[in-house]
C-alpha cells in the first residue's frame, strides 16, 4: 500500500468508517505524522455500494395510524430501468445520465430563481418611483420610471420563460398563458 | 459468395431534455438502431431536409416553440416526409392528447419512461 499524508479529518473519517463496519477486513497502520491509505477489498466496496443503494430505495415510513405505507425513498423504479440499460458497451451509462440530470435540473432551477428575483427588483423600482412622486421630484420620477419600464420588460421576459418551463414540466392546466 | 450488410434502421429522436435524449438514444442503440438526436422540432426538420434516409421519428410531445404534435403535423403535411412513421412520447397519460396524435397520423404514443419492451413493440410494428 502506498503511503499518503491525509488531513486529520480524512484520517478520522476513514478510521470511523473502518471501525464501524469493516474492522475485520481492513487494516490501518498509523505512525507518527504518516498514515497508510486504506485499501478496501472489492467485496467490501461492493457490499457498501449495495447497502447505499438499498438505503436510497428503502427509506420507508409507516404512519402512526398503521394504515398507510408511504415509501420515502430517493429513487424509484425508473432508476432500475436506467441501470438495465448499462452494459459492457456503455459501462458508465447510469452515472452519465445522473450527471446530465443534475446539470440540467440545476440550470432549470437557476432560471426559475432568476425569474423570481426579477419581481423584487421591479418592486424596488416602483417604490423608488413612488418616493420621487411623493417628493415632487420630476427628474427623479423620470429616471425611476425608466428603470421601472426596464425592470418590467426584463420581468416579463423571465416570467414568460418560467411559465414555458412549467408547461413543459407540469400536468395540463398547471400553467395557462398569462395575459401580459 | 458476396455478403450484403443490411444497414441499421435510422431513427431520429427529438427531445428538449438532454437526460431523456440520452436514455432514448441508449434504448434505441441497444436495439441496433442508428440514432440521431436533436433537441427541437425545428432541428428535426432541418435534419429531415438534409437526410431523407430516416426510417422513424420518435419525438417528445412537450417541447418549447414547436411541440411534438406540431412536428407530427408538419411531417404528415409534407409530400416528401409523410411516409415516415412518427411516434410520440409524453410523461403525461392524457387520453385526449393521445387520441389527437393518433388521429393526426402518429404510429404510436409512448408514456415515459420508455421501456425496452416499448422499443421492441415499435420494431416489430413500425419498422417493417
Amino acid at each position: 500500500m502506498a503511503e499518503s499524508k491525509l488531513s486529520p479529518l480524512q484520517w478520522w473519517t476513514e478510521e470511523l468508517f473502518l471501525e464501524e463496519e469493516y474492522r475485520d477486513t481492513a487494516a490501518v497502520v498509523s505512525s507518527a505524522g504518516h498514515h497508510r491509505r486504506l485499501s478496501l477489498s472489492p467485496r467490501v466496496v461492493k457490499e457498501k455500494a449495495a447497502s447505499m443503494k438499498k438505503n436510497l430505495f428503502d427509506q420507508a415510513s409507516i404512519l402512526s395510524s398503521g394504515v398507510s405505507f408511504v415509501p420515502t425513498g430517493y429513487l424509484d423504479e425508473q432508476f432500475c430501468q436506467v441501470e438495465d440499460l448499462q452494459d459492457e458497451a456503455s459501462p458508465n451509462f447510469v452515472e452519465e445520465v445522473v450527471t446530465l440530470f443534475f446539470k440540467d435540473s440545476g440550470r432549470l432551477m437557476s432560471n426559475i430563481e432568476q425569474a423570481l428575483i426579477g419581481a423584487s427588483r421591479m418592486k424596488n423600482e416602483c417604490m423608488s418611483f413612488r418616493d420621487s412622486c411623493g417628493q415632487g421630484n420630476v427628474e427623479g420620477c423620470m429616471r425611476s420610471f425608466q428603470k421601472v419600464k426596464r425592470e418590467h420588460a426584463i420581468l416579463r421576459q423571465k416570467l414568460e420563460s418560467y411559465f414555458q418551463l412549467l408547461r413543459q414540466a407540469g400536468p395540463a392546466g398547471a400553467a395557462t398563458r398569462p395575459v401580459m | 459468395m458476396s455478403t450484403t450488410t443490411v444497414p441499421e434502421p435510422h431513427v431520429l429522436a427529438v427531445d428538449d431534455s438532454i437526460v431523456d435524449r440520452a436514455v432514448i438514444s441508449r434504448l434505441l442503440r441497444s436495439s441496433k438502431y442508428r440514432v440521431t438526436t436533436v433537441d427541437s422540432g425545428k432541428r428535426a426538420l432541418e435534419i429531415l431536409s438534409l437526410d431523407r434516409n430516416v426510417h422513424m421519428i420518435i419525438t417528445d410531445y412537450c417541447m418549447p416553440e414547436m411541440t411534438g404534435f406540431d412536428l407530427l403535423k408538419r411531417v404528415k403535411e409534407s409530400a416528401e416526409l409523410k411516409e415516415i412513421p412518427v411516434v410520440l412520447m409524453s410523461s403525461e397519460n392524457s387520453p385526449t392528447r393521445i387520441r389527437r396524435c393518433l388521429e393526426e397520423g402518429a404510429e404510436d404514443f409512448l408514456i415515459k419512461p420508455v421501456r425496452p419492451s416499448d422499443v421492441s413493440r415499435l420494431c416489430s410494428r413500425v419498422m417493417k
